[in-house]
C-alpha cells in the first residue's frame, strides 16, 4: 500500500509492565488507512494493553505510537478526537437505557439536546435496537449489548475504531451480525483495529494480521501468508465404499504425495496446498472407478498456525499465565 | 424477554448493513462541548441513575430519619431536659450529619463505576478530563439536597419551628451542600485509591463517624473533658453545625460561615486535582 497520508497506526517498541509482568514487551504495529487489521492472540498476550495504550487510556513505559500522525502521549487529546473504543468489558452504562447511553455520548461529543436525541434514534434504528431503546442495558442480551456498544462508538464516525474482542461470548447469529456491521464500517472508510482470540474471526475480517504472544508480535502478514508460512493444507476425501480405500490411497499418493488414513474407514486425506492439483486428484480418483461420497480442501486453521508459530497451543497460555489486564483492573 | 421471532427486532444482515452504512455516513462531527456542558451531561447521567433505581435514596434518608427519632425521643429528655428543646438543638446538626454521610457514597459510587467498561469510553473521549468527576458530584449534590430536605420536613412534622423561617432553612441547606461538595472530593480520592466499593464505604465511615460525633452535632461541648472540647471546637463539622443553627435561627456568625466556605474551597483545591490525576491514571 503506497499512500502519502499518515498511517492509521504506527507503533514502535511499545512496552507496558504491570508490577513484574511485562504485559506488552516491544510491540511494533503498522496499520494502513481503511483496512481491518487483526491482532490475534490468546488471553493475556497483551492485546488489550496494546489497545489501551493506542487509545490513550494508559501511557506506554517505553516506545511510541502515532495515530494518523499524532503522538499518543504528546497529542493525546487530538488522538481522542479521531478514535473510538469498544472495549472488552462492554463500554456502555448498564444502569441506563440504550437510548440514554447514546444521548449521553452524543452530548459528550458536542451535539445539542435535540440533535443528540435524533442521532440516538437513528443509530438505534440502524442497529435493530429501536424496540429495546427504553430498556435498561443490564437487561439486554449479549448480542444487543454488543450492537449498542458498537453504535456508541459511532455517534460520530471515528477515523479509527478499536474493537476489543467484539464477538466474545456471542452466539453464531449475533456474531455474524457484528461481522456484517464491521464490514459496513470499513466500506465507509473507517479503519479498524480488531483484537481477537478467535482465529476464524481474524481470518474472516482482517486484511492483515499480527500474531501476538506474551507481549510480542511473533508473526505478521495477510491471513493467506500466515497460513502459507505454516505449511500446506489437506484434501479430505470420504468414499462411498470403504473397500475402495486401498485403491484411493494408491491414486492419491501418486498424485499428491503423503496420504493419511483417517479413523473413519471410508476416509483419507492427502497433503495438498493448491486447489487445481486437488481437482486433478479427484478427477483421477473418479477415472480409477473410486466412488466419492464427499471431499473438501481444508486450509490449515489459524489454530494450527498459532501452534506452529509459538510451539504451544492457544489455550495453554490462557490458563497458565495470569491475565495482566484483569490483574490491572482489580488493582 | 420475548422469544417469539415476530416480536424480536428483525435484523437481517443485508438490510442492516445498508442502514448502518447510512447512519455512519450521515453525520458531520459537531464542535467539541465546553467543560461545563460536558460536566452537566455527567450530572444528567447521575440523575438518570436515581430515576431508574430510586431505592438508592433510601440509603441516604432512612439512617438520618432513624437518628432524628432515636436521639430526640431516647436522649432528648436526658440531654436537654425536654424532647422539644433537644429537637431545636439537634435538627440542624442531623441535617449536617445526614448530608455529610451522603458524601461517602460519592466515593463508593465512583469506585463502583471504575469496575465498569464505560469508564474507558469516557476516558477515550475528547472532553475536559475532570468532567466525569465534577459532573457526578453535581449530580450527587441533588442527592444531598434530597437528604437534607427529608430531615427538615421530618423536623417540621415533629414540631421544629426555625426562627429564620424558610429563607434561613434554605440558606443553611445551601451552606451544608457547599461544604459537602468540598468534602466529597476527599471520598472520591479514597474511591480511586481503594480496591473495592466496600473498602471505600468502611474507610469512609471510619473517618466520617468520629468527625461528626466528635462535634457539637449531638451535645453541647461545654460538658466535655478539656482536650476533647478543644478538638470539638476546631472541628469544621462543629463550625458548620453552629453556622447552620445560626442561619436557621437568624443569628448566624459570619465568621463561622466564612470558615466553612474556606474549608470547602481548601478541600476542593487539594483533593479535586488529586482525584482528577488518579482518575486519569487508572
Amino acid at each position: 500500500m503506497t499512500t502519502h497520508a499518515p498511517l492509521a497506526v504506527e507503533a514502535t517498541g511499545l512496552v507496558k509492565s504491570f508490577g513484574d509482568t511485562r504485559a506488552v514487551d516491544g510491540v511494533d504495529l503498522t496499520v494502513g488507512r481503511g483496512s481491518i487489521y487483526g491482532v490475534l492472540g490468546p488471553n493475556g498476550a497483551g492485546k488489550t494493553t496494546t489497545i489501551r495504550m493506542l487509545a490513550t487510556l494508559i501511557r506506554p513505559d517505553a516506545g511510541s505510537a502515532r495515530i494518523f500522525g499524532r503522538d499518543i502521549v504528546e497529542e493525546a487529546d487530538a488522538v481522542r478526537g479521531t478514535v473510538s473504543l469498544t472495549g472488552q468489558l462492554a463500554s456502555v452504562d448498564e444502569d441506563l437505557t440504550g437510548r440514554e447511553n447514546l444521548i449521553l455520548l452524543g452530548r459528550l461529543l458536542g451535539f445539542k439536546r435535540t440533535a443528540a436525541k435524533d442521532r440516538a434514534a437513528e443509530l438505534l434504528e440502524a442497529f435493530g435496537l429501536s424496540e429495546a431503546a427504553s430498556r435498561l442495558v443490564k437487561n439486554y442480551s449479549g448480542g444487543m449489548r454488543r450492537r449498542l456498544d458498537i453504535a456508541a462508538s459511532l455517534v460520530v464516525t471515528p477515523e479509527l475504531m478499536f474493537l476489543d474482542e467484539p464477538t466474545t461470548g456471542l452466539d453464531p447469529r449475533s456474531r455474524n451480525q457484528v461481522w456484517e456491521i464491521i464490514r459496513a464500517l470499513v466500506a465507509e472508510g473507517t479503519t479498524i483495529l480488531l483484537c481477537t482470540q478467535y482465529l476464524e474471526e481474524a481470518d474472516q475480517l482482517a486484511d492483515g494480521i499480527a500474531v501476538i504472544d506474551r507481549g510480542k508480535v511473533i508473526a505478521e502478514g495477510t491471513p493467506g501468508q500466515l497460513k502459507a508460512s505454516v505449511g500446506s493444507g489437506a484434501l479430505h476425501v470420504r468414499l462411498l465404499d470403504p473397500e475402495q480405500r486401498p485403491t484411493a490411497e494408491q491414486v492419491l499418493s501418486r498424485e499428491l504425495g503423503s496420504v493419511t488414513l483417517e479413523t473413519d474407514p471410508a476416509a483419507l486425506s492427502a497433503s495438498c496446498s493448491a486447489a487445481d492439483r486437488a481437482a486433478e486428484a479427484i478427477a483421477e480418483l473418479t477415472r480409477s472407478g473410486v466412488r466419492i461420497a464427499d471431499f473438501s480442501l481444508g486450509q490449515p486453521s489459524l489454530d494450527e498456525v498459532f501452534l506452529a508459530l509459538t510451539g504451544h497451543p492457544t489455550d495453554e497460555v490462557s490458563t497458565g499465565q495470569p491475565n495482566p489486564i484483569e490483574e490491572e483492573q482489580k488493582a | 424477554m420475548s422469544t417469539a421471532p415476530a416480536t424480536q427486532p428483525s435484523f437481517t444482515p443485508e438490510a442492516d448493513a445498508a442502514a448502518v452504512r447510512k447512519a455512519i455516513s450521515s453525520t458531520p462531527r459537531p464542535p467539541r462541548p465546553g467543560a461545563l456542558s460536558a460536566a452537566l451531561a455527567f450530572g444528567w447521567r447521575g440523575m438518570l441513575k436515581v430515576k431508574h433505581v430510586p431505592e438508592q435514596l433510601l440509603d441516604v434518608t432512612i439512617t438520618p430519619v432513624m437518628f432524628v427519632l432515636m436521639f430526640t425521643y431516647l436522649f432528648g429528655g436526658a440531654i436537654a431536659g425536654s424532647t422539644g428543646e433537644y429537637l431545636d438543638y439537634i435538627l440542624p446538626g442531623i441535617l449536617v450529619m445526614s448530608v455529610l454521610f451522603t458524601t461517602v457514597y460519592s466515593g463508593v459510587a465512583l469506585n463502583t463505576d471504575l469496575t465498569k467498561g464505560v469508564v474507558d469510553r469516557f476516558r477515550s473521549l475528547p472532553i475536559w478530563r475532570s468532567a466525569p468527576l465534577v459532573g457526578s458530584l453535581l449530580g450527587d449534590a441533588v442527592r444531598y439536597v434530597i437528604a437534607g430536605t427529608v430531615i427538615i420536613l421530618l423536623g417540621v412534622i415533629l414540631g421544629y419551628r426555625p426562627g429564620a423561617g424558610i429563607v434561613g432553612v434554605l440558606a443553611a441547606l445551601a451552606l451544608v451542600v457547599v461544604f459537602a461538595f468540598g468534602l466529597s472530593w476527599v471520598f472520591t480520592t479514597l474511591g480511586l485509591l481503594l480496591r473495592t466499593p466496600n473498602a471505600v464505604m468502611n474507610a469512609g465511615f471510619m473517618g466520617i463517624f468520629p468527625l461528626t460525633f466528635l462535634s457539637n452535632v449531638f451535645v453541647d461541648p461545654a460538658t466535655l473533658p478539656a482536650g476533647l472540647e478543644a478538638f470539638v471546637d476546631v472541628n469544621p463539622v462543629s463550625i458548620l453545625a453552629t453556622a447552620s443553627r445560626g442561619l436557621m435561627e437568624g443569628n448566624a456568625d459570619s465568621g463561622d460561615i466564612a470558615i466553612v466556605l474556606a474549608v470547602a474551597v481548601a478541600l476542593t483545591a487539594v483533593f479535586a486535582p488529586l482525584t482528577t490525576r488518579l482518575y486519569r491514571r487508572r
